[in-house]
Formats: C-alpha cells, structure tokens, sequence
C-alpha cells in the first residue's frame, strides 16, 4: 500500500537521522537538505538510496538535484512510489 | 592436418611475491589547493577525507616513479629483475603514447627482453592487470610478471574546478606475481559499464586541444554525486562477488584495500558490505589523495609497512573508475 505524504516524511526522518545523526524531529517539510539538516551532496545520495529502497522507488541521479526540502523529497516519493 | 599443439605448462596458482610504492617528495596540503578554488580545508576533509596529497616534480617523470616502485617490488618478491618476463603497466598519465611506457621500464629495471605493454582502465587498472598477470603465470607464458600503476594526475587536474582540484594525487605501486602451490589470487569480478563512460571522464580530446577548439589543457572531470552512488552501491555488490567467489566470508577477511577514491567513498563501502571491525581499512587518500591505478598497491604497501596488515593476511581489493570500469578480487598479501 502506498504511503501517505505523513508517513513518507516519517521515514525520510529516520533516514536523515541514521546517516546524518540529525534528531528525527528537526526533519520538517519546509527544511532544506543542504542548508537547514546538514546533509551534504554526498550524504543526499545515501539518503537518497535508502529511500528508494524504504518507499519502492527509483530517483534517477538527475532528479536528486531537484530535492532541495523535505517536501520535494515527499513529494517526489509520493508521486513516483510503485 | 590439423596438428596437436603442445600447450604451456603453468604453475598451479598465483599470488603476489612483492609489492613497492613511490610517492613524490613534495607533499601538497590543502591550503596550497585553496589558492585556486573558493573552498575551505573542512570542506576538502569533509567531503573526501583528503588532508594531503603528494605532487611530483620535474624530475619524477611517470618513467622515473614507476622505476622506483618497481625496483622495490622486485626486492620485496626476493627475485632479481632478469626473472620478471611480463611488465604491465596501468596509466592514463603518460603524455608519450608510443612506445608504451612498459618498454622502458622493463629496459631500465633489467628484465632483459620481457614482454611489456600498458593498459587503459582508469582506477581499475590494478585489477585488471593483476587479472592478466594471474593468468599469464597460470597459464604458462610468464614465470614472473610486474604490474604496475604509475599516475601524475597532477598533470590532468583543473585547478579551477572546485570538485577535483584537491581530489588527485601523484605516485606509482608495483606488484611482482608469481608462481605459487596455494591460490593466492582469487576469482577476478570485473567489468564495464560503457554507457556511463561521460561520469569520469578527459574534458576533451588531445586533438581538440591541439586544433584550438578548447583554450584548458585537457584534465578529468566526473559527476561526484553519480560516482558517489556508483561506487558505494555498486561496486559494494561487485566486491562482496568477489568474496563469495573466494569463497571467503567476513571474518576470514583481515584488510579491505579499495582504491583509494575518496574517504567518504571508502567508509560507506564498509557499512553497506557489513565488514566487522576486525577488518583493517586502507585509508590512504587521507595523505596520499587519489592515485587512480596506482592507488590500491600504494596502501597495501604503506598498510604492510606500518604494521596495519602482515605478510599472509587475506585481502579483499577493488578497483573502479573511469569506463565506468571495475575489477574486485580476493588476494594473499605478500
């Protein structure tokens, strides 16, 4: 079943905080990967590919560009999840 | 009639009797690199754990580094120079295509007549040469082979371009490989992924440089980000292949030696493979930068020398880069 806009920005914390040692909670919607979570280019990508495996989704390298908050991220997820 | 040909005769198996490194005299900080990118010492460490790297000079020619490493790769293997009879030498940093850079360092080392030739595979070229090399002693056609990455990126770096100037780094690593009752080299993975030959690539041509088509001398750029996830969950596949095809699972494992591509790089290819922390890493990039082919003989040198790794220790190696190629194996560490 596919995972709702709440649950995707659930796991998307947890993800954050695993690989970046950022606390879940600071992981909001409005926040930018990069300025606000400290998440690096590099990081990005491991975050990224945790997703695709979390949410059963590709997010070619192209695309990753584009996910600058957490809400692009959730909704990028929420519109491509298989 | 078609007459039976006798074949060679080999040696059982192979493994790898020595191995010696050269890295230029001048060590390079990330300060000096800062002169030419809008960046900062914490960025360059943050992003790719380098801290130095080392640039060579005039006279430590690709030629002059390759001899050093050489001649302290057939010390190390216990043989002189005449028994080596294959000299395969890895580089994409020779400026003097032709003749092959091989020939002269089997001339000048004193391996008389032995056969000799480069190759091209980018940061794999280490594997890949230690693949030929295993199977040239197997097979028969060589007793003794030398295989060598010998890189002056130095030459190939843009020093404007903030994702690369602090990334390379000069040097050479040789191996001698041999004839051995144990397998000492195991089952080699590799391969290519030509359709992502633009992620690590020469900016351009030779010729568009010659034809004043570009005003840069040509250099290596990459997209870091696609590089990043190739290599770390990719090649993370690729290397535990190569140990299920040793048959040798973590904890027979004592040393990992990837190429030294990046720190990052580096540390996730250890979490994503689950390796136990009995497991010594090479982290060599730290002070050397990254010497593409030359960067995996390099570490096992400098991790046997510091007492990181010993004589005999079971060894997983990896090699990947620009192609996109790749060549991982299980080794025994001279």
């Amino acid at each position: 079943m596919a995972a709702t806009q709440e649950e995707i920005v659930s796991g998307l914390a947890e993800i954050v905080n695993e690989i970046a040692g950022i606390p879940a909670e600071d992981v909001e919607l409005d926040k930018s990967f990069t300025d606000d979570l400290d998440v690096d280019s590099l990081s990005m990508v491991e975050v990224v590919v945790a997703a695709e495996e979390k949410f059963n989704v590709k997010i070619p390298d192209d695309d990753v560009k584009n996910l600058k908050t957490v809400k692009d991220a959730a909704d990028y997820i929420l519109a491509h999840q298989g | 009639m078609t007459a039976k040909i006798k074949p060679a005769k080999g040696a059982p198996y192979a493994r790898i009797l020595g191995v010696g490194g050269y890295r230029p005299t001048r060590v390079v900080p990330n300060e000096e690199i800062l002169k030419h990118i809008d960046s900062s010492d914490e960025w360059i460490r943050s992003r790719s754990g380098i801290a130095t790297r080392h640039w060579a000079g005039p006279d430590e020619t690709v030629a002059e580094m390759s001899l050093e490493a050489s001649g302290k790769a057939v010390a190390d293997a216990g043989i002189s120079p005449d028994q080596i009879n294959a000299v395969v030498i890895s580089t994409v940093s020779h400026f003097k295509q032709t003749p092959s850079i091989a020939t002269e360092i089997a001339d000048r080392l004193g391996a008389g007549r032995a056969a000799a030739f480069d190759i091209n595979a980018g940061c794999a070229g280490f594997g890949y040469g230690l693949t030929l090399a295993k199977g040239m002693v197997t097979e028969g056609s060589a007793e003794h082979v030398l295989v060598l990455g010998t890189e002056r990126l130095s030459d190939l770096t843009d020093l404007t371009d903030r994702s690369t100037a602090f990334l390379f780094g000069d040097g050479a690593g040789a191996v001698v490989v041999g004839p051995s009752e144990e397998p000492g080299i195991g089952p080699s993975i590799w391969g290519s992924e030509g359709d992502k030959r633009d992620v690590i690539a020469q900016t351009v041509p030779w010729d568009a440089y010659r034809d004043g088509e570009v005003e840069k001398f040509p250099a290596i750029r990459q997209e870091g980000q696609t590089v990043f996830r190739w290599a770390v969950f990719e090649m993370a596949k690729v290397a535990q292949e190569a140990l299920d095809a040793a048959g040798v699972g973590p904890e027979d494992l004592d040393v990992f030696i990837p190429h030294q591509a990046n720190l990052r790089i580096v540390d996730s290819m250890v979490k994503t493979l689950r390796l136990p922390e009995s497991v010594a890493v090479a982290r060599d990039v730290e002070s050397t930068g990254n010497t593409s082919a030359a960067s995996i003989p390099l570490a096992m040198e400098r991790m046997l020398a510091t007492g990181q790794a010993k004589s005999g220790d079971t060894a997983l190696v990896i090699g990947f880069g620009a192609g996109l190629v790749y060549a991982a194996t299980v080794v025994t560490l001279p």
